[in-house]
């Protein structure tokens, strides 16, 4: 459960995300695919190289999904069906690929907000992460 | 047998001489405690944890975040034999102190966003990043060993 105040937290953290996000989201992108070579096979005959245009487009993606749905958590199924039938029904992406970007984007993270990465913080947005994917692969069965 | 190439034994020995036991230990360890609060079920005789200060602040937790760093020299020392090197913790972790294997991968996630914490962006790269992974899932079975 996230407390009123990590939901702010989150949102505030996630908008100042999302001006970086092809940044951000390329960096987590790389070190998923460089620390977890098995997450390759779902990106097949793509450009998978540091700040390729794939890296970077499909980063931009995925941090601009993350800061739409940080802006209201409460309706966050909402917001993410679409995305969530996406990669259950279509792409069937292994749910244990989850675990894996979201520690990713945390370590992406704390590299660059270095102290400002609190464990308050830390906390607040594993927990939002670890929601956000519960959403994401609740159509799987 | 695992097999490390010499990059990814440099950045192992690269990333750990970094690390200030004394600052990434309790930093980690509060940090597993406060994120995955159920971890703290192991600590309950060092003290009463209510929020971060209450788990920073202890230093009990501190000293023994110390020890499990030391206990991770004695890996990073080892490479080429971690699973004889880490028989014996393996043994007290399960059959003496009863911690859920699972706990050794929520504390593993914690030690490695406090070091891209510290070390940034530019030194804690995808590359080194991947080779410490590697490390600690490596550490983590030898550790869960005594438990299959
Ligand atoms: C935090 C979790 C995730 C979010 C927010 C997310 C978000 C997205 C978004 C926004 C798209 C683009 C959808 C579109 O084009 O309409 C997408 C596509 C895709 N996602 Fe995810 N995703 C997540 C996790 C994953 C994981 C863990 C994998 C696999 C390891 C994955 C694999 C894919 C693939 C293969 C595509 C299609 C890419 C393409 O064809 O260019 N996703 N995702
Ligand atoms: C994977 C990394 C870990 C390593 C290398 C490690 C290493 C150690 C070492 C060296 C000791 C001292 C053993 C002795 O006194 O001879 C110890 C004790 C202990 N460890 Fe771990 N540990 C790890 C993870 C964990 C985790 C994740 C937990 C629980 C969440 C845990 C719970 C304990 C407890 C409860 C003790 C006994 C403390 C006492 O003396 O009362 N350890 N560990």
């Amino acid at each position: 459960m996230l407390s009123k105040y990590e939901k702010e937290l989150i949102a505030t953290i996630w908008e100042r995300v999302a001006l970086r996000a092809e940044d951000v989201g390329a960096e987590a992108l790389l070190r998923m695919f460089t620390c977890f070579p098995k997450t390759k096979t779902y990106f097949d005959q793509k450009d998978l190289s540091p700040r390729s245009p794939h890296l970077l487009s499909h980063g931009g993606r995925i941090v601009e999904a993350i800061a739409e749905g940080a802006k209201n958590i409460d309706t966050l199924a909402t917001t993410l069906a679409p995305l969530s039938v996406l990669h259950a029904y279509q792409l069937r992406i292994d749910p244990t690929n989850f675990k894996l970007l979201c520690h990713c984007i945390l370590v992406t993270l704390s590299c660059r907000m270095a102290e400002e990465f609190t464990p308050v913080v830390h906390a607040a947005i594993d927990k939002f992460l670890s929601a956000l994917s519960a959403v994401l692969t609740e159509k799987y069965r | 047998m695992v097999e490390w190439t010499d990059a990814e034994r440099e950045a192992i020995q690269a990333i750990w001489a970094k690390v200030q036991h004394d600052k990434v230990g309790p930093e980690a360890l509060g940090r597993a405690m406060i994120v995955y609060p159920w971890t703290q079920r192991y600590f309950k005789t060092l003290g009463t944890f209510t929020n971060a200060a209450s788990i920073f602040g202890n230093e009990k937790v501190a000293k023994q975040a110390v020890i499990i760093l030391h206990g991770i020299d004695r890996g990073v020392q080892n490479l080429d034999n971690l699973k004889a090197t880490y028989a014996d913790l393996s043994v007290l972790h399960s059959d003496t102190l009863h911690v859920d294997p699972d706990n050794f991968r929520l504390f593993g996630d914690c030690i490695t966003i406090v070091l891209a914490a510290q070390m940034g962006p530019t030194f804690f790269t995808a590359e080194r990043q991947a080779a410490w992974q590697k490390f600690v899932s490596v550490v983590i079975s030898a550790m869960s060993k005594q438990y299959h």
